[in-house]
C-alpha cells in the first residue's frame, strides 16, 4: 500500500486514546523525524484493533510486530528498533498470561488467532480518515459493480442469497427486508443506518465507524441503489463524537471523490448521506422510535405493520439496517453471496462481531463465524476467567438478552441456539462473569436499565418494569419474601405480551434467565438472607 | 447575547420539525443547557406549541434544563462497568466531589451524571470528564483525578 520500507499502525480509537494514544501518535512522528528515517517509515492512524485492553496498541508493519500498553516514553525505544538493524522492543511484546511467554507478531497471538476478521478485516490497518487507503484497499468496488454491472434485483437476490440477517438484533433476513422496500410504492424513498448503539457494554458498532467508515457508507449506497432510495442518514449516538467525526470526515471525502451526489460515477442515481445524532434514549435503538425521534417527537415506537420498509420516515419507504449489516454488503456484492454463506450456520449466515467484556482476561472487540461455541470464545479468544476465579455465567444480548450458565458453554452461538436457551444474538454485548457476581444483583442491575430506557407509552412495560425492579431490589437487601419468585414469573408474562415493542417483550429476559438457571441464588437471598457472591448488602433488617 | 447566539443558530435552520432535536443540541452544545427563553423562540420557529418543545427536551437524556457544571463527570454503569465495581466508583466520587447522581454544585464547578455506556468497555469500570475517558478505574484512582489539582480533565463545556 506504501512504497516505505516500514508502517507503524497506531491505533486511534476511543478505548486507546484514553490510554493516551493520540500522545504516542504525535511523539512517533516527532522521533521519527529527528532521527531521519521519515523517508523509511511512515506513521499511521488507524481504528480499533480490537484487542482494547492492551492499549494504547501499536503494530509495525510488514513484519506485524505487536507492541501493547505503549506511552509516550516508549516511543524513543520503538523508534530505535525500526532503523536497520534495530532490536525490537521485547518488554512490549503482548505476554500470554498463562505461559508468561512474550509473543511478538500479531497473528500468533491466541485472541486473534482463532477470529475471523472479514467485516473487522480492515479495521486496525487502513487510515479511517484517508478514503485513497480504503480504495486501495479495494474499497468503492462493490458500488462500481452494484452500478454498472447489477441490476437492482440481482443486488437484492445476492444478499437475500447470501443469507445475511440484521445484525441489529432481531436477526430479521436483510435480503427480504430490501425486497419489501425495492416494491414498496413511493416517489421518495430513504435509507438509514441505525448506529444508536445503545446497549449497555456493547461497541462493536462504534469501533466499525471508528475505524472503517467508508465500508458503512459504501454498503449504505449500493442499499440506496438497490432499493431507490436517494437520500441516507446515519444514526448516531452523540455519545460517540469520535465516531460522528470520523463519519463526517469520510462522507466530505466520498462527496469530493464521486461516490457521493447527483449522478454519482457518472451515472444517472443521486445518493447523499447525512449524519443524525441521537439524543439519548435507548429506545430509539427501535426503528419506529428511532424515526419519530428524527420527524422531531418524542422518541415513542408504534405499532407495525406498516413496517417502516413500506412506511417509514415522513411515510416514505425507509430502509434501516445496522451498522455491521452495512458493512457486510460490500463484501457480498464483491466476493459473491457463496463466499459468503461458507461462513456460519445453515440458519445464520456469516460472522458476527462480539464486544467480550467483563471478567475475562482478555477483554475486546472480536469477529467469529456463527455457530462458534461459547466456550471457544470465552476460553480460547477470551483466554478465560482471570484470577483462579470460576467462570458463572455469560451475559449475550444486553437488557434484552439473557445469562447463561456453565452447562450452556457447548452451545454454538447463533440466532436459534441463543433464543432457544432464553436469550438473543442481539447488537454483540458479551459480557462474562465469575464467581464473585452476583445474579440477583445483574437482573436487578438490567431491570433498573429498563425501568429507566421504557418510554412509558405501554402500561406493562412502564409499571412492570419498576414493580419488577422494586420487588430485586428489595431481594438484593434481604426484603425478599417467600412468593417474590412467582410473582417476577407472573410480572415477566404480564411485560412479555403487554408490551409494544421489543425493549418491554424482552425486558423480562434477564429475570427470566436468571431464575431458570440460578434459581438457587435467589432463593438463598429470600429464605436464608445471603447472597453466595457477596455482592448485595443483605441484613435482617433490610438496611 | 443568549438572543442572539439562538439567532445565529436557528439562522442555518429551514424550521422543519425534524430539525428539532438538531435544533435543542446545537442550543446546548452553545449555552450548555437548554434556557427557558430559547423554548418559546425554539416551538415558533419550528411550528409547534412550547410544550412540544419541553416534552422532547424531557424525552432525551441528552437535554438538561439548568445550567451545567464546567466538568461533567459522567460514571458509566454500562454492564460490563457494573460487574467490574462502577457502583463503588460513584460511591467514591461523591463522597470526593460532595455531590450525587444528577447534581450540579453550587459554584457550577462539577455536574455529576451517570450514563448509559461510554462504549470503553474493554477498560471498565470508565469514568469520563468532558471529553476525557479514563479507564481501569478503581476508587482511588477515582478520588485521585479529583483530589490532583492539575488539570487534566479536559477542556471546560463552552
Amino acid at each position: 500500500m506504501s512504497n516505505k520500507r516500514c508502517t507503524v499502525l497506531v491505533c486511534q480509537g476511543t478505548g486507546c486514546i484514553s490510554g493516551g494514544a493520540e500522545q504516542v501518535y504525535a511523539q512517533l512522528e516527532n522521533e521519527i523525524q529527528k532521527l531521519g528515517i521519515e523517508e523509511d517509515v511512515q506513521v499511521k492512524c488507524t481504528g480499533c484493533h480490537g484487542f482494547c485492553q492492551q492499549g494504547p496498541l501499536a503494530v509495525i508493519e510488514p513484519v506485524d510486530s505487536f507492541y501493547t500498553k505503549v506511552k509516550s516514553d516508549d516511543v524513543h525505544e520503538i523508534v530505535l528498533s525500526l532503523k536497520p538493524g534495530g532490536k525490537e522492543v521485547d518488554r512490549l511484546f503482548y505476554r500470554d498470561p498463562a505461559s508468561g511467554k512474550s509473543i511478538s507478531r500479531y497473528h500468533d497471538i491466541p485472541f486473534y488467532k482463532q477470529q475471523e476478521r472479514t467485516i473487522l478485516q480492515n479495521c486496525g490497518k487502513i487510515n479511517p480518515e484517508d478514503i485513497h487507503d480504503y480504495l486501495s484497499a479495494g474499497g468503492y468496488q462493490a458500488i462500481r459493480k452494484a452500478l454498472f454491472e447489477m441490476t437492482p434485483e440481482e443486488v437484492i437476490a445476492e444478499v437475500e442469497r447470501s443469507g445475511l440477517r440484521g445484525l441489529g438484533g432481531a436477526g430479521f433476513p436483510t435480503g427480504l427486508k430490501w425486497g419489501t422496500c425495492r416494491r414498496a410504492l413511493g416517489d421518495a424513498k430513504y435509507v438509514i443506518c441505525n448506529a444508536d448503539e445503545g446497549d449497555p457494554g456493547a461497541f462493536q458498532d462504534r469501533s466499525v465507524m471508528e475505524g472503517n467508515p467508508h465500508s458503512i457508507i459504501e454498503g449504505m449506497i449500493c442499499a440506496g441503489c438497490a432499493v431507490g432510495a436517494k437520500k441516507g442518514f446515519v444514526y448516531v449516538r452523540a455519545e460517540y463524537p469520535l465516531a460522528i467525526k470520523r463519519l463526517r470526515i469520510a462522507i466530505e471525502q466520498a462527496k469530493k471523490e464521486g461516490f457521493l451526489g447527483r449522478g454519482l460515477l457518472d451515472s444517472e442515481f443521486d445518493f447523499d448521506i447525512e449524519i443524525f445524532q441521537g439524543a439519548g434514549a435507548f429506545v430509539c435503538g427501535e426503528e419506529t422510535a428511532l424515526i419519530a425521534s428524527m420527524e422531531g417527537w418524542r422518541g415513542m415506537p408504534r405499532m407495525k405493520p406498516p413496517f417502516p420498509a413500506r412506511s417509514g420516515l415522513w411515510g416514505a419507504p425507509t430502509l434501516i439496517n445496522n451498522v455491521k449489516t452495512f458493512a457486510n454488503i460490500p463484501l457480498i456484492i464483491n466476493s459473491g453471496a457463496e463466499w459468503f454463506s461458507m461462513r456460519g450456520t445453515e440458519r445464520s449466515k456469516g460472522t458476527a462481531v462480539f464486544s467480550l467484556t467483563g471478567k475475562v482476561a482478555n477483554c475486546g472487540l472480536i469477529e467469529v463465524p456463527i455457530g462458534i461455541t461459547l466456550r471457544n470464545i470465552i476460553y480460547d479468544i477470551g483466554g478465560g476467567i482471570p484470577g483462579g476465579k470460576a467462570f458463572k455465567a455469560v451475559q449475550t444480548g444486553g437488557p434484552s438478552g439473557g445469562c447463561l450458565p456453565e452447562s450452556l458453554l457447548d452451545m454454538p452461538v447463533d440466532f436459534d441456539s441463543l433464543a432457544l436457551a432464553g436469550s438473543i444474538m442481539g447488537s454483540g454485548g458479551m459480557v462474562v462473569m465469575d464467581e464473585d457476581t452476583c445474579m440477583v444483583d445483574v437482573a436487578r442491575y438490567f431491570l433498573d436499565f429498563t425501568r429507566r430506557e421504557s418510554c412509558g407509552q405501554c402500561i406493562p412495560c412502564r409499571l412492570g418494569t419498576t414493580q419488577m425492579f422494586e420487588i430485586l431490589d428489595d431481594i438484593t437487601r434481604g426484603n425478599g419474601r417467600p412468593d417474590d419468585i412467582d410473582l417476577l414469573l407472573e410480572l415477566s408474562e404480564a411485560v412479555r405480551h403487554g408490551s409494544l415493542c421489543g425493549l418491554g417483550k424482552t425486558a423480562p429476559n434477564p429475570v427470566l434467565t436468571t431464575l431458570r438457571y440460578f434459581r438457587n441464588e435467589y432463593e438463598e437471598h429470600i429464605h436464608e438472607k445471603r447472597c453466595p457472591a457477596g455482592v448485595c448488602m443483605v441484613r435482617e433488617d433490610g438496611e | 447575547m443568549e438572543v442572539e447566539l439562538l439567532e445565529d443558530i436557528l439562522a442555518f435552520y429551514k424550521g422543519d420539525r425534524g430539525e428539532l432535536v438538531p435544533i435543542l443540541q446545537e442550543v446546548q452544545n452553545n449555552l450548555g443547557y437548554l434556557p427557558e427563553k430559547a423554548m418559546l423562540n425554539i416551538a415558533k420557529f419550528v411550528g409547534v406549541p412550547e410544550s412540544h418543545v419541553y416534552a422532547v427536551a424531557s424525552f432525551y437524556e441528552q437535554f438538561r434544563l439548568l445550567p451545567l457544571g464546567r466538568k461533567r463527570v459522567a460514571v458509566c454503569r454500562g454492564t460490563a462497568c457494573h460487574i467490574r465495581g462502577a457502583p463503588q466508583i460513584l460511591n467514591m466520587v461523591e463522597k470526593t466531589i460532595g455531590i450525587k447522581e444528577g447534581q450540579t454544585s453550587d459554584d457550577l464547578e462539577y455536574t455529576l451524571e451517570t450514563v448509559a455506556c461510554i462504549g470503553c468497555c474493554a477498560l471498565a469500570p470508565c469514568i469520563r470528564v468532558n471529553m476525557n475517558v479514563s479507564g481501569e478505574m478503581t476508587p482511588g484512582k477515582a478520588q485521585d483525578i479529583f483530589l490532583s489539582k492539575k488539570d487534566d480533565g479536559g477542556q471546560d463545556v463552552e
